[in-house]
Protein backbone atom coordinates (compact mmCIF):
# COMPACT_ATOMS: atom_id res chain seq x y z
CA UNK A 1 0.00 0.00 0.00
CA UNK A 2 1.72 3.55 -0.71
CA UNK A 3 0.94 6.42 1.09
CA UNK A 4 -1.61 8.00 -1.33
CA UNK A 5 -4.39 5.09 -0.82
CA UNK A 6 -3.60 5.23 2.48
CA UNK A 7 -4.27 8.83 2.89
CA UNK A 8 -7.84 8.81 1.21
CA UNK A 9 -8.47 5.75 3.47
CA UNK A 10 -8.02 8.40 6.74
CA UNK A 11 -9.03 11.12 4.88
CA UNK A 12 -12.27 8.25 4.25
CA UNK A 13 -12.70 7.07 7.70
CA UNK A 14 -12.72 10.62 8.86
CA UNK A 15 -15.37 11.13 7.05
CA UNK A 16 -17.13 8.53 8.27
CA UNK A 17 -16.53 9.31 11.66
CA UNK A 18 -17.77 12.60 10.93
CA UNK A 19 -21.14 11.42 10.13
CA UNK A 20 -21.70 7.89 11.64
CA UNK A 21 -22.15 7.49 15.15
CA UNK A 22 -19.22 5.70 16.75
CA UNK A 23 -20.41 4.08 19.44
CA UNK A 24 -22.71 1.27 16.68
CA UNK A 25 -19.09 0.11 15.79
CA UNK A 26 -18.37 -1.84 18.39
CA UNK A 27 -20.11 -4.66 20.69
CA UNK A 28 -18.79 -5.02 23.92
CA UNK A 29 -19.82 -8.58 25.57
CA UNK A 30 -18.88 -8.85 29.21
CA UNK A 31 -19.19 -11.84 31.94
CA UNK A 32 -18.66 -12.70 35.02
CA UNK A 33 -17.30 -15.94 36.65
CA UNK A 34 -19.77 -15.78 39.41
CA UNK A 35 -22.77 -14.19 39.66
CA UNK A 36 -23.22 -14.63 43.26
CA UNK A 37 -20.86 -14.44 46.26
CA UNK A 38 -21.63 -16.06 49.22
CA UNK A 39 -20.55 -14.62 52.51
CA UNK A 40 -20.27 -17.97 54.70
CA UNK A 41 -18.37 -18.72 58.12
CA UNK A 42 -15.22 -19.33 56.25
CA UNK A 43 -15.35 -16.05 54.02
CA UNK A 44 -11.46 -14.30 53.80
CA UNK A 45 -12.39 -12.74 50.47
CA UNK A 46 -12.77 -13.50 47.26
CA UNK A 47 -11.63 -12.80 43.82
CA UNK A 48 -14.06 -12.84 40.90
CA UNK A 49 -13.48 -12.96 37.37
CA UNK A 50 -14.59 -10.81 34.40
CA UNK A 51 -14.31 -12.07 30.88
CA UNK A 52 -14.98 -9.51 28.20
CA UNK A 53 -14.72 -9.59 24.04
CA UNK A 54 -15.26 -6.38 21.80
CA UNK A 55 -16.48 -7.91 18.50
CA UNK A 56 -16.03 -5.65 15.57
CA UNK A 57 -19.03 -5.42 12.32
CA UNK A 58 -18.29 -4.50 9.13
CA UNK A 59 -18.79 -0.73 10.33
CA UNK A 60 -15.68 -0.93 12.72
CA UNK A 61 -12.70 1.00 11.77
CA UNK A 62 -9.09 0.30 12.96
CA UNK A 63 -8.63 1.97 15.81
CA UNK A 64 -5.15 3.95 15.47
CA UNK A 65 -3.90 3.19 19.84
CA UNK A 66 -5.63 0.10 20.31
CA UNK A 67 -8.74 -0.55 22.74
CA UNK A 68 -8.67 0.40 26.31
CA UNK A 69 -10.71 -0.99 29.00
CA UNK A 70 -12.09 0.46 32.27
CA UNK A 71 -13.79 -1.72 34.82
CA UNK A 72 -15.89 0.15 37.25
CA UNK A 73 -16.95 -2.11 40.22
CA UNK A 74 -19.81 -0.23 43.06
CA UNK A 75 -20.84 -1.63 45.89
CA UNK A 76 -24.14 -0.68 47.62
CA UNK A 77 -24.59 2.48 48.93
CA UNK A 78 -24.15 3.73 52.50
CA UNK A 79 -24.33 6.48 54.61
CA UNK A 80 -20.98 7.31 56.53
CA UNK A 81 -19.52 9.84 58.64
CA UNK A 82 -16.11 10.98 58.20
CA UNK A 83 -14.88 12.70 61.61
CA UNK A 84 -11.79 14.82 62.37
CA UNK A 85 -9.92 14.69 65.26
CA UNK A 86 -8.77 17.92 67.29
CA UNK A 87 -6.78 18.78 70.04
CA UNK A 88 -9.05 19.85 72.74
CA UNK A 89 -8.40 20.75 76.14
CA UNK A 90 -4.84 18.67 75.47
CA UNK A 91 -6.93 15.60 74.34
CA UNK A 92 -7.55 14.71 70.92
CA UNK A 93 -11.49 14.21 70.35
CA UNK A 94 -13.56 14.04 66.78
CA UNK A 95 -14.08 17.42 66.79
CA UNK A 96 -15.50 18.01 63.35
CA UNK A 97 -17.40 15.59 60.77
CA UNK A 98 -19.00 15.79 57.55
CA UNK A 99 -21.65 12.68 56.47
CA UNK A 100 -21.39 11.31 52.70
CA UNK A 101 -24.96 10.41 51.60
CA UNK A 102 -24.84 7.07 49.42
CA UNK A 103 -21.18 6.68 49.24
CA UNK A 104 -20.79 3.04 47.44
CA UNK A 105 -19.39 0.88 50.14
CA UNK A 106 -16.74 -0.91 47.52
CA UNK A 107 -15.14 0.92 44.83
CA UNK A 108 -12.90 -0.54 42.49
CA UNK A 109 -11.64 0.65 39.12
CA UNK A 110 -9.58 -1.38 37.08
CA UNK A 111 -7.83 -0.58 33.77
CA UNK A 112 -5.43 -1.78 31.39
CA UNK A 113 -3.16 1.27 31.44
CA UNK A 114 -3.46 4.50 33.54
CA UNK A 115 -7.03 6.38 33.51
CA UNK A 116 -5.37 9.36 32.39
CA UNK A 117 -3.05 7.59 29.34
CA UNK A 118 -6.27 6.26 28.10
CA UNK A 119 -8.64 9.55 28.18
CA UNK A 120 -8.50 13.16 29.12
CA UNK A 121 -9.25 14.39 32.35
CA UNK A 122 -12.41 16.14 31.45
CA UNK A 123 -13.63 13.18 30.13
CA UNK A 124 -13.13 11.34 33.16
CA UNK A 125 -14.36 13.88 35.17
CA UNK A 126 -17.57 14.14 33.31
CA UNK A 127 -18.01 10.17 33.25
CA UNK A 128 -17.28 9.85 36.99
CA UNK A 129 -14.40 7.04 36.47
CA UNK A 130 -11.39 6.82 38.30
CA UNK A 131 -11.55 7.44 42.60
CA UNK A 132 -10.66 11.04 41.93
CA UNK A 133 -13.96 11.46 40.29
CA UNK A 134 -16.67 9.27 42.25
CA UNK A 135 -19.49 10.94 43.59
CA UNK A 136 -19.04 11.67 47.06
CA UNK A 137 -22.06 14.08 48.16
CA UNK A 138 -21.34 15.67 51.56
CA UNK A 139 -24.26 16.93 53.24
CA UNK A 140 -23.00 19.96 54.91
CA UNK A 141 -25.83 21.04 57.56
CA UNK A 142 -28.78 21.61 55.06
CA UNK A 143 -27.48 21.83 51.51
CA UNK A 144 -26.01 18.51 49.96
CA UNK A 145 -22.78 19.36 47.94
CA UNK A 146 -20.82 17.57 45.58
CA UNK A 147 -17.05 18.43 47.28
CA UNK A 148 -14.39 18.85 45.55
CA UNK A 149 -12.10 16.33 44.19
CA UNK A 150 -9.69 17.74 46.81
CA UNK A 151 -11.25 18.08 49.90
CA UNK A 152 -9.85 17.08 52.81
CA UNK A 153 -12.60 14.87 54.09
CA UNK A 154 -13.41 13.58 50.82
CA UNK A 155 -9.20 12.79 50.56
CA UNK A 156 -9.64 10.90 54.20
CA UNK A 157 -12.50 9.19 53.24
CA UNK A 158 -11.12 7.70 49.71
CA UNK A 159 -8.06 6.79 51.93
CA UNK A 160 -9.26 4.52 54.86
CA UNK A 161 -11.71 3.38 52.38
CA UNK A 162 -8.13 2.38 50.55
CA UNK A 163 -6.26 1.19 53.34
CA UNK A 164 -9.16 -1.40 54.18
CA UNK A 165 -9.00 -2.57 50.37
CA UNK A 166 -12.58 -1.56 49.75
CA UNK A 167 -11.58 1.34 47.27
CA UNK A 168 -8.83 0.79 44.54
CA UNK A 169 -7.60 1.76 41.48
CA UNK A 170 -5.97 -0.64 39.62
CA UNK A 171 -3.78 0.08 36.50
CA UNK A 172 -2.87 -3.68 35.54
CA UNK A 173 -6.41 -4.72 36.49
CA UNK A 174 -7.47 -5.35 32.89
CA UNK A 175 -5.53 -7.74 30.93
CA UNK A 176 -5.88 -8.42 26.83
CA UNK A 177 -5.85 -11.83 26.48
CA UNK A 178 -5.65 -11.12 22.64
CA UNK A 179 -6.45 -7.34 20.82
CA UNK A 180 -9.91 -8.53 21.55
CA UNK A 181 -10.45 -10.50 24.47
CA UNK A 182 -9.63 -9.32 28.22
CA UNK A 183 -9.86 -10.46 31.64
CA UNK A 184 -10.20 -8.99 34.75
CA UNK A 185 -10.30 -9.65 38.57
CA UNK A 186 -12.08 -8.35 41.26
CA UNK A 187 -10.61 -8.18 44.39
CA UNK A 188 -13.04 -8.72 46.75
CA UNK A 189 -11.74 -8.33 50.61
CA UNK A 190 -13.51 -10.17 53.53
CA UNK A 191 -14.69 -6.85 54.69
CA UNK A 192 -17.10 -6.32 52.14
CA UNK A 193 -20.44 -5.64 52.85
CA UNK A 194 -23.09 -7.74 51.65
CA UNK A 195 -25.54 -6.10 48.82
CA UNK A 196 -25.83 -5.67 45.05
CA UNK A 197 -23.04 -4.69 43.25
CA UNK A 198 -22.56 -2.50 40.10
CA UNK A 199 -20.14 -3.61 37.35
CA UNK A 200 -19.92 -1.15 34.63
CA UNK A 201 -17.28 -1.74 31.61
CA UNK A 202 -16.65 0.47 29.32
CA UNK A 203 -14.60 0.48 25.97
CA UNK A 204 -12.25 3.20 24.94
CA UNK A 205 -10.20 3.68 21.71
CA UNK A 206 -8.64 6.92 20.54
CA UNK A 207 -9.67 8.63 24.09
CA UNK A 208 -13.35 8.48 23.60
CA UNK A 209 -16.07 5.78 24.90
CA UNK A 210 -17.47 4.07 22.34
CA UNK A 211 -19.19 0.99 24.04
CA UNK A 212 -20.62 -0.35 27.45
CA UNK A 213 -21.86 -3.10 29.50
CA UNK A 214 -23.31 -3.75 32.70
CA UNK A 215 -23.00 -6.94 34.67
CA UNK A 216 -23.91 -7.05 38.39
CA UNK A 217 -23.68 -9.76 41.11
CA UNK A 218 -24.65 -10.29 44.07
CA UNK A 219 -22.81 -10.82 47.40
CA UNK A 220 -24.75 -12.18 49.98
CA UNK A 221 -24.85 -14.08 53.56
CA UNK A 222 -25.72 -17.73 53.79
CA UNK A 223 -26.20 -20.31 56.34
CA UNK A 224 -25.56 -19.98 59.38
CA UNK A 225 -24.14 -16.28 58.96
CA UNK A 226 -27.16 -15.30 57.64
CA UNK A 227 -29.51 -16.98 60.27
CA UNK A 228 -27.15 -15.02 63.06
CA UNK A 229 -27.66 -11.28 61.60
CA UNK A 230 -31.39 -12.29 60.75
CA UNK A 231 -32.17 -13.08 64.06
CA UNK A 232 -29.88 -10.12 65.78
CA UNK A 233 -31.53 -7.66 63.53
CA UNK A 234 -35.29 -9.08 63.35
CA UNK A 235 -35.12 -10.41 67.09
CA UNK A 236 -32.89 -8.40 69.13
CA UNK A 237 -34.33 -9.02 72.26
CA UNK A 238 -35.07 -12.92 71.42
CA UNK A 239 -31.73 -13.21 70.56
CA UNK A 240 -30.19 -11.25 73.26
CA UNK A 241 -31.89 -13.45 75.50
CA UNK A 242 -30.30 -16.15 73.77
CA UNK A 243 -26.98 -15.15 74.03
CA UNK A 244 -27.28 -14.55 77.80
CA UNK A 245 -28.54 -17.69 78.26
CA UNK A 246 -25.36 -19.34 76.32
CA UNK A 247 -23.14 -17.04 78.98
CA UNK A 248 -24.73 -18.64 81.56
CA UNK A 249 -24.68 -22.20 80.24
CA UNK A 250 -21.27 -22.07 79.77
CA UNK A 251 -20.29 -20.69 83.24
CA UNK A 252 -22.24 -23.20 84.73
CA UNK A 253 -20.47 -26.18 82.45
CA UNK A 254 -17.04 -24.71 82.70
CA UNK A 255 -18.23 -24.28 86.46
CA UNK A 256 -19.03 -28.66 86.72
CA UNK A 257 -16.49 -29.54 84.43
CA UNK A 258 -13.20 -28.17 86.35
CA UNK A 259 -15.12 -28.90 89.96
CA UNK A 260 -12.64 -30.46 92.78
CA UNK A 261 -14.27 -30.53 95.71
CA UNK B 1 -8.48 -21.30 61.29
CA UNK B 2 -10.26 -17.84 59.85
CA UNK B 3 -13.98 -17.59 60.74
CA UNK B 4 -16.30 -14.76 59.59
CA UNK B 5 -17.91 -13.26 62.61
CA UNK B 6 -21.38 -12.53 61.18
CA UNK B 7 -22.37 -9.25 63.19
CA UNK B 8 -18.68 -7.56 63.27
CA UNK B 9 -18.53 -8.08 59.72
CA UNK B 10 -15.32 -9.47 59.55
CA UNK B 11 -12.94 -12.68 59.77
CA UNK B 12 -10.76 -13.19 62.94
CA UNK B 13 -8.51 -16.00 63.50
CA UNK B 14 -10.35 -18.83 65.90
CA UNK B 15 -7.41 -19.33 67.93
CA UNK B 16 -6.46 -15.71 68.90
CA UNK B 17 -9.95 -15.65 70.23
CA UNK B 18 -9.40 -18.94 71.54
CA UNK B 19 -5.92 -17.41 73.03
CA UNK B 20 -7.08 -13.96 74.12
CA UNK B 21 -10.05 -15.41 75.80
CA UNK B 22 -7.73 -18.07 78.00
CA UNK B 23 -5.53 -15.03 78.78
CA UNK B 24 -8.19 -12.96 80.20
CA UNK B 25 -9.83 -15.29 81.51
CA UNK B 26 -6.65 -16.94 84.20
CA UNK B 27 -6.20 -12.84 84.73
CA UNK B 28 -9.91 -12.56 85.64
CA UNK B 29 -9.75 -15.57 87.38
CA UNK B 30 -6.61 -14.61 89.73
CA UNK B 31 -8.09 -11.31 90.87
CA UNK B 32 -11.76 -12.44 91.03
CA UNK B 33 -12.87 -10.03 88.21
CA UNK B 34 -14.66 -10.44 85.03
CA UNK B 35 -11.66 -9.11 82.81
CA UNK B 36 -13.68 -6.86 80.80
CA UNK B 37 -11.12 -3.85 80.77
CA UNK B 38 -8.78 -5.89 79.13
CA UNK B 39 -11.39 -7.54 76.60
CA UNK B 40 -12.72 -4.45 75.28
CA UNK B 41 -9.70 -2.87 74.32
CA UNK B 42 -8.17 -6.34 72.71
CA UNK B 43 -10.95 -6.82 70.65
CA UNK B 44 -10.94 -2.92 69.73
CA UNK B 45 -6.69 -3.93 68.50
CA UNK B 46 -8.51 -6.90 66.65
CA UNK B 47 -10.21 -4.54 64.31
CA UNK B 48 -13.69 -5.16 66.03
CA UNK B 49 -15.88 -1.68 65.97
CA UNK B 50 -15.69 -0.51 69.22
CA UNK B 51 -19.44 -0.61 69.58
CA UNK B 52 -19.65 -4.31 68.75
CA UNK B 53 -16.43 -5.10 71.21
CA UNK B 54 -18.60 -3.62 74.32
CA UNK B 55 -21.88 -4.60 73.56
CA UNK B 56 -20.14 -8.58 73.16
CA UNK B 57 -17.70 -8.67 76.32
CA UNK B 58 -20.79 -8.03 78.08
CA UNK B 59 -22.05 -12.24 77.16
CA UNK B 60 -18.41 -12.64 77.88
CA UNK B 61 -18.61 -11.41 81.48
CA UNK B 62 -21.55 -12.82 82.18
CA UNK B 63 -20.52 -16.23 81.51
CA UNK B 64 -17.20 -15.99 83.00
CA UNK B 65 -18.68 -14.68 86.41
CA UNK B 66 -21.50 -17.45 86.22
CA UNK B 67 -18.57 -19.47 86.75
CA UNK B 68 -17.17 -18.08 89.54
CA UNK B 69 -20.28 -17.48 91.02
CA UNK B 70 -21.39 -21.04 90.97
CA UNK B 71 -17.90 -21.92 93.02
CA UNK B 72 -19.31 -18.83 96.07
CA UNK B 73 -22.44 -20.00 96.00
CA UNK B 74 -21.03 -23.83 97.06
CA UNK B 75 -18.85 -21.94 99.65
CA UNK B 76 -22.21 -19.85 100.98
CA UNK B 77 -19.94 -17.17 100.20
CA UNK B 78 -22.84 -14.95 98.25
CA UNK B 79 -25.14 -12.28 100.55
CA UNK B 80 -28.14 -12.74 98.13
CA UNK B 81 -29.50 -9.65 99.89
CA UNK B 82 -26.71 -7.17 99.21
CA UNK B 83 -27.24 -8.11 95.50
CA UNK B 84 -30.53 -7.64 95.23
CA UNK B 85 -30.42 -4.41 96.84
CA UNK B 86 -27.22 -3.60 94.37
CA UNK B 87 -29.34 -5.06 91.53
CA UNK B 88 -32.51 -2.49 91.83
CA UNK B 89 -30.11 -0.12 91.42
CA UNK B 90 -27.67 -1.95 88.53
CA UNK B 91 -30.99 -2.58 86.58
CA UNK B 92 -31.53 1.09 86.35
CA UNK B 93 -28.00 1.96 85.68
CA UNK B 94 -27.53 -0.48 83.16
CA UNK B 95 -30.65 0.70 81.21
CA UNK B 96 -29.50 4.66 81.27
CA UNK B 97 -26.11 3.21 80.47
CA UNK B 98 -27.08 1.73 77.36
CA UNK B 99 -28.93 4.34 75.99
CA UNK B 100 -26.22 6.90 76.85
CA UNK B 101 -24.36 4.20 74.49
CA UNK B 102 -27.12 4.67 72.24
CA UNK B 103 -26.82 8.34 71.78
CA UNK B 104 -22.95 9.15 71.70
CA UNK B 105 -22.87 6.33 69.03
CA UNK B 106 -25.58 8.60 67.09
CA UNK B 107 -23.39 12.01 67.67
CA UNK B 108 -19.67 10.12 67.33
CA UNK B 109 -18.25 10.92 70.48
CA UNK B 110 -18.86 7.40 71.62
CA UNK B 111 -15.36 6.41 71.19
CA UNK B 112 -13.61 9.35 73.13
CA UNK B 113 -16.02 8.91 76.10
CA UNK B 114 -14.47 5.36 76.23
CA UNK B 115 -11.15 6.47 76.43
CA UNK B 116 -11.77 9.26 78.84
CA UNK B 117 -14.01 7.15 80.93
CA UNK B 118 -11.31 4.32 80.87
CA UNK B 119 -8.46 6.52 81.73
CA UNK B 120 -9.69 8.02 84.98
CA UNK B 121 -11.77 5.10 86.12
CA UNK B 122 -8.94 2.95 85.50
CA UNK B 123 -5.83 6.09 86.66
CA UNK B 124 -7.72 6.34 89.73
CA UNK B 125 -8.48 3.35 90.58
CA UNK B 126 -5.64 1.47 89.98
CA UNK B 127 -3.23 4.41 91.88
CA UNK B 128 -5.86 3.69 94.85
CA UNK B 129 -4.86 0.16 95.16
CA UNK B 130 -1.31 0.40 93.77
CA UNK B 131 -1.02 3.02 97.31
CA UNK B 132 -3.51 0.54 99.56
CA UNK B 133 -1.52 -2.72 98.94
CA UNK B 134 1.62 -1.23 99.21
CA UNK B 135 1.14 -0.24 102.04
CA UNK B 136 -0.23 -3.34 103.55
CA UNK B 137 2.67 -5.03 102.90
CA UNK B 138 4.87 -2.41 104.24
CA UNK B 139 2.60 -2.81 107.86
CA UNK B 140 3.07 -6.50 107.17
CA UNK B 141 6.99 -6.32 106.85
CA UNK B 142 7.13 -4.29 109.96
CA UNK B 143 5.24 -7.29 111.75
CA UNK B 144 2.13 -5.13 112.34
CA UNK B 145 -0.95 -6.66 112.66
CA UNK B 146 -3.60 -6.18 109.32
CA UNK B 147 -6.25 -4.05 109.80
CA UNK B 148 -9.06 -5.77 108.24
CA UNK B 149 -12.21 -4.08 109.95
CA UNK B 150 -12.13 -1.13 112.60
CA UNK B 151 -15.42 -2.23 114.12
CA UNK B 152 -15.66 1.55 115.86
CA UNK B 153 -14.69 3.15 112.61
CA UNK B 154 -18.20 4.75 110.94
CA UNK B 155 -18.09 7.40 108.24
CA UNK B 156 -20.90 9.78 107.14
CA UNK B 157 -22.47 6.73 104.69
CA UNK B 158 -23.56 4.99 108.27
CA UNK B 159 -25.73 8.35 109.27
CA UNK B 160 -27.90 7.88 106.11
CA UNK B 161 -31.51 6.84 106.65
CA UNK B 162 -33.33 3.62 105.10
CA UNK B 163 -31.05 1.26 107.18
CA UNK B 164 -31.17 -2.31 106.08
CA UNK B 165 -29.44 -5.32 108.26
CA UNK B 166 -27.43 -7.86 105.45
CA UNK B 167 -26.82 -10.86 107.86
CA UNK B 168 -24.69 -13.00 105.90
CA UNK B 169 -22.50 -10.15 105.39
CA UNK B 170 -23.08 -9.05 108.80
CA UNK B 171 -23.44 -5.07 107.93
CA UNK B 172 -26.15 -2.75 108.99
CA UNK B 173 -26.14 0.06 106.34
CA UNK B 174 -28.31 2.17 104.75
CA UNK B 175 -29.57 1.12 101.51
CA UNK B 176 -28.85 4.59 99.29
CA UNK B 177 -24.98 3.79 99.12
CA UNK B 178 -25.80 0.55 98.10
CA UNK B 179 -28.63 2.18 95.34
CA UNK B 180 -25.50 4.14 94.19
CA UNK B 181 -23.11 1.99 94.05
CA UNK B 182 -25.50 -0.50 92.01
CA UNK B 183 -26.69 1.73 89.96
CA UNK B 184 -22.95 3.03 89.26
CA UNK B 185 -21.73 -0.41 88.37
CA UNK B 186 -24.75 -1.05 86.08
CA UNK B 187 -24.33 2.14 84.29
CA UNK B 188 -20.07 1.93 83.84
CA UNK B 189 -20.46 -1.56 82.22
CA UNK B 190 -23.07 -0.68 79.95
CA UNK B 191 -21.04 2.09 78.53
CA UNK B 192 -17.66 0.83 78.82
CA UNK B 193 -17.94 -2.94 78.35
CA UNK B 194 -16.66 -3.75 81.54
CA UNK B 195 -18.42 -6.20 84.63
CA UNK B 196 -17.16 -2.95 87.07
CA UNK B 197 -15.59 -5.57 89.42
CA UNK B 198 -12.72 -3.99 90.03
CA UNK B 199 -14.56 -1.06 90.72
CA UNK B 200 -17.37 -2.74 92.62
CA UNK B 201 -15.20 -4.97 95.23
CA UNK B 202 -12.98 -2.16 96.31
CA UNK B 203 -16.36 -0.03 97.01
CA UNK B 204 -17.54 -3.18 98.62
CA UNK B 205 -15.06 -3.32 100.75
CA UNK B 206 -14.03 0.33 101.65
CA UNK B 207 -17.62 2.03 101.67
CA UNK B 208 -20.33 -0.42 102.84
CA UNK B 209 -16.96 -2.30 104.94
CA UNK B 210 -18.55 -5.90 103.60
CA UNK B 211 -15.88 -8.60 104.64
CA UNK B 212 -13.90 -10.49 102.56
CA UNK B 213 -15.57 -13.43 102.78
CA UNK B 214 -18.60 -12.37 101.07
CA UNK B 215 -17.48 -9.46 99.28
CA UNK B 216 -15.86 -11.45 95.25
CA UNK B 217 -19.14 -14.04 95.75
CA UNK B 218 -21.54 -11.50 95.57
CA UNK B 219 -19.57 -8.91 93.12
CA UNK B 220 -19.63 -12.06 91.10
CA UNK B 221 -23.38 -12.65 90.99
CA UNK B 222 -24.29 -8.80 90.61
CA UNK B 223 -21.79 -8.83 87.52
CA UNK B 224 -23.44 -12.05 86.18
CA UNK B 225 -26.74 -10.46 86.39
CA UNK B 226 -26.19 -6.34 85.30
CA UNK B 227 -23.97 -7.99 82.36
CA UNK B 228 -26.44 -10.63 81.22
CA UNK B 229 -29.01 -7.67 81.46
CA UNK B 230 -26.51 -5.56 79.40
CA UNK B 231 -26.21 -8.36 76.66
CA UNK B 232 -30.00 -8.51 76.40
CA UNK B 233 -30.16 -4.93 75.98
CA UNK B 234 -27.38 -4.42 74.01
CA UNK B 235 -29.01 -6.97 71.59
CA UNK B 236 -32.27 -5.43 71.83
CA UNK B 237 -31.31 -1.90 70.64
CA UNK B 238 -27.94 -1.46 69.22
CA UNK B 239 -28.19 -5.27 67.75
CA UNK B 240 -24.71 -5.15 67.75
CA UNK B 241 -24.05 -8.57 70.27
CA UNK B 242 -21.93 -11.22 68.18
CA UNK B 243 -22.92 -14.52 69.36
CA UNK B 244 -20.53 -16.10 67.62
CA UNK B 245 -17.33 -14.31 69.19
CA UNK B 246 -19.37 -14.50 72.34
CA UNK B 247 -19.00 -18.38 71.93
CA UNK B 248 -15.28 -18.45 71.46
CA UNK B 249 -14.74 -15.57 74.12
CA UNK B 250 -16.87 -17.59 76.82
CA UNK B 251 -15.13 -20.80 76.20
CA UNK B 252 -11.22 -19.53 76.54
CA UNK B 253 -12.66 -17.04 79.10
CA UNK B 254 -14.32 -19.88 81.27
CA UNK B 255 -11.55 -22.17 81.13
CA UNK B 256 -8.84 -19.73 81.65
CA UNK B 257 -10.77 -18.82 85.25
CA UNK B 258 -10.17 -21.94 86.34
CA UNK B 259 -6.87 -21.79 85.84
CA UNK B 260 -6.31 -18.25 87.38
CA UNK B 261 -8.03 -18.89 90.40
CA UNK B 262 -5.56 -21.55 91.22
CA UNK B 263 -2.60 -19.20 90.40
CA UNK B 264 -4.49 -16.76 92.54
CA UNK B 265 -5.14 -18.99 95.93
CA UNK B 266 -1.10 -19.35 96.68
CA UNK B 267 -0.59 -15.46 96.42
CA UNK B 268 -0.56 -13.28 99.53
CA UNK B 269 -4.55 -11.04 99.08
CA UNK B 270 -1.98 -7.68 99.29
CA UNK B 271 0.23 -9.10 96.94
CA UNK B 272 -2.72 -9.80 94.76
CA UNK B 273 -3.99 -7.04 94.65
CA UNK B 274 -0.75 -4.89 93.99
CA UNK B 275 -0.54 -6.64 90.89
CA UNK B 276 -3.97 -5.97 89.90
CA UNK B 277 -3.40 -2.33 91.22
CA UNK B 278 -0.29 -2.30 88.50
CA UNK B 279 -2.46 -3.75 85.52
CA UNK B 280 -5.41 -1.65 86.05
CA UNK B 281 -2.86 1.52 86.13
CA UNK B 282 -1.31 0.18 83.31
CA UNK B 283 -4.49 -0.06 80.98
CA UNK B 284 -5.10 3.09 81.69
CA UNK B 285 -1.96 4.59 80.64
CA UNK B 286 -2.10 2.89 77.57
CA UNK B 287 -5.75 4.83 76.64
CA UNK B 288 -4.11 7.91 78.06
CA UNK B 289 -1.67 7.45 75.66
CA UNK B 290 -3.95 7.31 72.87
CA UNK B 291 -5.95 10.67 73.91
CA UNK B 292 -3.11 12.78 74.32
CA UNK B 293 -0.50 11.68 71.66
CA UNK B 294 -1.02 13.21 67.98
CA UNK B 295 -3.29 10.34 66.36
CA UNK B 296 -1.46 8.96 63.35
CA UNK B 297 -4.64 9.36 61.07
CA UNK B 298 -6.83 12.37 62.06
CA UNK B 299 -9.95 11.20 60.44
CA UNK B 300 -11.91 7.69 61.07
CA UNK B 301 -15.14 7.01 59.28
CA UNK B 302 -18.55 5.35 60.47
CA UNK B 303 -21.22 3.94 58.59
CA UNK B 304 -24.70 5.01 59.77
CA UNK B 305 -26.75 3.15 57.94
CA UNK B 306 -26.57 0.73 55.29
CA UNK B 307 -29.48 2.01 52.51
CA UNK B 308 -29.79 -1.77 51.95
Amino acid sequence: MTWRPALALIAALGALAAFAPPAAAERLIASLSNHRVMVTSNFTGEELVLFGGIEQDAASRPRRSGYDIVVTVTGPRQTVVTFRKARILGIWVNADSRVIENAPAYVAVLSNRPLDAITNTETLRRLQLGLDNIPLAQRASVNIADAASDDPFRLAFIKIKSDHGLYREVSNGVTFLTPALFRASIPLPAEVPVGTYEVDVRLFADGAQIARAPSPFEVYKSGFEQVVTAAARDHGTLYGLATAMMAIATGWFASVVFRRD
Amino acid sequence: MQIYLPIADLPVNVFVILAMGLAVGFISGMFGIGGGFLMTPLLIFLGISPAVAVATVASHIAASSMSGAINYWRRRAIDLALVFMLLAGGIIGTAFGVWLFTTLRAIGQLDITIGVSYVLLLGIVGALMVTESVRAILRARQGKPVELRRPGSHTWIHGLPFKLRFKRSRIYVSAIPVWGIGFLIGFVGAVMGIGGGFLLVPMLIYVLRVPTGTVIGTSMVLTLVTMASATVMHAATNHLVDALLAVFLMVGGVTGAQFGARAGQKMSSERLRLLLGLLVLAVGLRFALDLVVAPENLYSIRILDPNT
